[in-house]
């Protein structure tokens, strides 16, 4: 997973002020970066303590290659709904729907293809085009409509339930056709000789370092092009070393098994695409200058209801393809499927840095929240907490994670 | 005459960066009416505020004394419990309450920890018979109008045993029949012995009901008047209000003469605004003004004059309903239904209200720069950080914006750092014509400098510039010309050369009534 489309890479931190980079004030630029980042680093050492915590605790369990591959799956549709969750929240909204929407979708995935035989690749475009069409309709009534977002997606969130026991009669169907179950369960193929790792996987995190170095010094090239302030040469060294580490670890772990589930890259494909979007793309400017100040967005020209009525749409559309995947890891459409994952992909947005009042936040750091979420789950599951006390232990952690952002804002305020 | 009721001596009172206060000298006596008149920002809110414990005691310096006690009020209950009662401008009433319910708000009549809805209704009643009110104390006090809430506001003063009542600015959103009734019951509580201070730019209305009259000016007292001396004339008022002398506080101008027959570049005919809410009343009132290339033209106003209202109609209607009247770029009509409209037909409008209005506060300068033409700076949809923060620091030279880096959040500057960038953010737009609101308003005197170089560097450009203000002087030093507004109209048009404070504050303080006479 590469971390340059965090909101704020090391770049952003001031400008070398001795830019000779000698030792003390690499520390003292690092440490200024993270003190404007403190919630993104603070989820990143917070996720890196409850990682650590876990991995001795369970005796290495955590990490080994089977559980991490395992822990990837087992989380992907919260975070594909938590990258979406997050996209709402900066603008100023929330979504209570997603839950529902998931089965939902789910459920039509079965009529689709169970009940009518549909080729599963039609179906899962169809499925799509369903969760877009939900969230648009729900947009409509928030952007247009003028209703407050909270009492639409309530709605949706009964009226998605309901249809969902409608088409299913109450029942779970299945099983899914083969194509999308190995699709959306499986790794990918095993190609070239046997070399004790998963071939394929390598040469993609092999791939993957190259075009994060290469991006990372064409675009410190740009900066040098524009005549702006660049990281001192020292310091963006450490940064390459440090990413290429990163995905270096991730790639080893998960070619010891059986290779990078698939989903693992629809998800790198979501974090890179809307991080880019969120930070890079004039509608995701937008996002954030109506999340932070509609008055003064609107005032600047901002189309305010087109911009919120497509990041509705969007959520349905990223709710849908949850539900996909949701539906072909258990095989089967259930009635009771997507129960509480508006909860937790809410919890992971906040979690991971988001503001109550909208204008704040990161993709990347709704990813982190969410995998705090799964760590805390799968490490629980490990040494046999009861689902009981996961839940309180989950509810203290983001009381803890928005109380300690509450906090430092206040101090950093006055 | 009776003694003094209220005393207040040498108040001081400093916001970081600015002295709001910087000694004022207040004495009420007691049963009187006492105006308080002065510019905007020269102080009158803040005193009442310093008066009614909102600033409690110990962040001023100064005395109060109230009825011979000397007052440390921690906030305003304490200053309610000795009588003192202040209304503020913006109405503090619940609306989906009824009548009772918000005179009784926080000092409800109970037994045993219960309502007594018989007793409080009985004596709202009696509360809203005393201020000519016989709507029915059950009724929501949003199914009654503005003029009515304002009695209720009062109703409720009266049911916490006021005997100094405050009224900031009573009749800016009232017409003139409610304005009337609401003057008349100030003088029937004199009559009952409560002593009133009343804020007010309308010095017909001061006249009407007041005996004496205090004149604030830049956070300090000018002089009291006593109303019903034959000397005191309304010309003696506004030279108090604003005597003051020009300082080089300018950059040197030298005025345009732009060319006679080519088309002005903003012209606006007949423009007519009603409130979004109460649409019988008339916010902007058959407005036609011109501007032309290279001119800075003034709109001199004082609060609730339309100004704002004006230019925001202006701006993709982005205040009230719009009733009538065209807009002309360039002796062209053109739309400008929406923001982006009339972005794109070169009008930009920089708010009064930079807060509110022109900043998104948590995000960073060089965003806020950029987000009113984001385009520019992107290919394909695609915003290229590094031109957009190039172009960043290029205003944060140019402009001198006072930040480390154009990373910071603009929350963290300084109300004239703030200022400057609102200002970069529509230069960066590359508009013709640009709406100036306030531009100064709440930033320091090197600071107002330094916009006033940059408006006039605009001019020179070529760029037709409006510029609103409520600070005379300003618009003097800076404008070729100064249209006045009052209630909603255009009242006069002077060329630099005819204009003086003077003669301004006059067309600024005429009421609808007296205007058929002078016109």
């Amino acid at each position: 997973m590469s971390t340059d489309v965090t909101d704020k890479t090391p770049a952003a931190a001031p400008p070398g002020r001795n830019g000779a980079g000698t030792g003390d004030g690499l520390l003292q630029l690092m440490l200024d970066g993270m003190r404007r980042n403190m919630r993104q680093y603070g989820m990143l050492i917070a996720l890196g303590l409850i990682v650590a915590l876990f991995a001795v605790w369970t005796e290495g369990d955590l990490l080994l290659p089977r559980n991490v591959s395992n822990l990837v799956l087992q989380n992907s549709y919260i975070l594909i709904l938590a990258i979406g969750m997050m996209l709402v929240i900066i603008a100023g909204h929330i979504d209570l729907s997603v839950g529902s929407l998931t089965a939902f979708v789910g459920s039509m995935a079965a009529v689709f293809m169970v009940r009518n035989d549909l080729p599963w690749p039609v179906a899962v475009l169809l499925c799509l085009a369903v969760g877009a069409i939900a969230g648009a309709v729900q947009g409509w009534f928030i952007a247009y409509g003028g209703l407050p977002s909270f009492i639409v997606t309530l709605a949706g969130m009964l009226t998605f339930r309901g249809l969902t026991e409608i088409f299913l009669d109450g029942q779970t169907l299945g099983p899914f056709p083969k194509g999308l179950q190995t699709t959306a369960n499986g790794f990918l193929p095993e190609v070239g000789p046997d070399t004790n790792y998963h071939n394929l996987t390598l040469l993609l995190g092999f791939g993957l370092i190259a075009l994060v170095v290469l991006q990372e010094v064409r675009d410190r090239r740009r900066q040098q092009e524009f005549a702006l302030d660049v990281l001192p040469a020292k310091l963006f060294l450490l940064k390459l070393v440090a990413l290429t580490a990163a995905i270096l670890t991730v790639t080893l772990l998960l070619a010891s098994y059986k290779g990078a589930p698939i989903v693992l890259l629809i998800l790198g494909a979501l974090l890179v695409g809307f991080g880019y979007v969120m930070r890079n793309a004039v509608i995701g400017r937008h996002i954030y200058a109506i999340g932070g100040n509609l008055p003064a967005a609107k005032l600047s020209g901002v189309r305010d209801k087109k911009v919120t009525f497509l990041v509705f749409l969007n959520m349905g559309m990223l709710a849908a393809l949850a539900g996909l995947v949701f539906a072909a890891r258990f095989n089967a459409a259930s009635p009771k499927a997507g129960l509480n994952f508006e909860l937790e992909a809410i919890a992971a947005a906040f979690i991971g840095g988001a503001s109550m009042s909208g204008g704040v936040g990161t993709v990347l750091g709704a990813i982190i929240g969410g995998l705090v979420l799964g760590v805390l789950n799968n490490g629980m599951n490990l040494v046999g907490v009861g689902t009981d006390w996961q839940q309180v232990i989950k509810g203290l952690v983001l009381l803890a994670a928005v109380g300690f952002d509450v906090w430092n804002k206040r101090k950093v305020g006055s | 005459m009776a003694g003094p009721v209220l005393e207040m001596r040498s108040i001081v009172k400093t916001f970081p960066g600015v002295k709001a206060l910087s000694d004022v000298t207040l004495t009420v006596r007691q049963g009187e009416v006492h105006a308080i008149c002065g510019e905007n920002g020269a102080g009158k809110s803040t005193l009442m505020k310093v008066l009614s414990g909102v600033h409690p005691h110990g962040t001023y310096e100064g005395e109060v004394l109230f009825e011979e006690g000397l007052c440390r009020f921690k906030d305003i209950r304490a200053s309610e419990q000795q009588g003192i009662v202040i209304i503020h401008q913006e109405l503090a009433l619940v609306p989906y309450l009824s009548l009772a319910e918000n005179i009784f708000l926080g000092n409800e009549h109970t037994r045993r920890g219960f309502v007594d809805w018989h007793e409080t209704l009985r004596h709202a009643t009696e509360l809203l018979r005393r201020v000519g009110l016989d709507d029915h104390p059950e009724t929501r006090v949003a199914d009654i109008g503005v003029g009515k809430q304002q009695l209720v506001e009062i109703a409720k003063a009266l049911s916490k045993k006021v005997k100094l009542l405050i009224l900031d600015e009573p009749t800016s959103a009232l017409n003139d029949e409610d304005s009337g009734k609401l003057l008349d019951l100030i003088l029937q509580l004199k009559e009952q012995g409560i002593t009133s201070i009343i804020i007010s730019h309308k010095l017909n209305e001061i006249r009407a009901v007041a005996d004496s009259v205090t004149i604030l000016r830049d956070g300090r007292t000018i002089e009291t008047l006593d109303v019903k001396d034959p000397e005191t004339t309304e010309d003696r008022i506004i030279s108090g209000m604003v005597g003051r002398d020009l300082e080089h506080r300018f950059p040197e101008r030298t005025p345009h003469h732009p060319e006679e027959g080519t088309a002005p570049a903003l012209e606006v005919r007949n423009w007519t605004v009603h409130h979004p809410i109460d649409q019988q009343r008339k916010v902007v009132d058959d407005v036609s003004l011109t501007v032309r290339r290279g001119e800075i033209v003034g709109i001199a106003g004082l609060m609730g004059a339309g100004r704002t209202e004006l230019a925001m109609s202006l701006f993709g209607r982005t205040y009230g309903r719009h009733a009538g009247g065209t807009v002309l770029r360039d002796g062209r009509e053109i739309r400008t239904k929406t923001v982006p409209e009339a972005v794109r037909h070169g009008i930009a409008y920089v708010t009064e209200d930079r807060k509110h209005y022109g900043l998104n506060l948590i995000d960073t300068i060089n965003r806020n720069i950029s987000l009113s033409a984001l385009g520019k700076v992107a290919r394909r949809g695609v915003v290229d950080e590094h031109e957009e923060r190039q172009v960043a620091e290029g205003f944060r030279k140019s402009m001198n914006i006072k930040a480390p880096t154009v990373f910071e959040p603009v929350g963290k500057l300084s109300g004239g750092n703030q200022q400057k960038v609102v200002l970069s953010k529509w230069i960066f737009a590359g508009p013709e014509v640009l709406i100036l609101d306030e531009p100064t308003r709440g930033i320091d005197v090197g600071a107002k400098y330094e916009i006033y170089t940059v408006i006039d560097q605009l001019a020179a450009e070529g760029k037709a510039v409006v510029f609103i203000s409520s600070e005379l002087p300003e618009l003097l030093g800076m404008c070729d010309r100064i249209y006045t507004m009052a209630a909603g109209r255009l009242t006069g048009e002077f060329s630099r050369a005819e204009a003086s404070q003077e003669s301004l504050m006059r067309r600024m303080t005429k009421d609808k009534k007296d205007k058929e006479v002078t016109r």
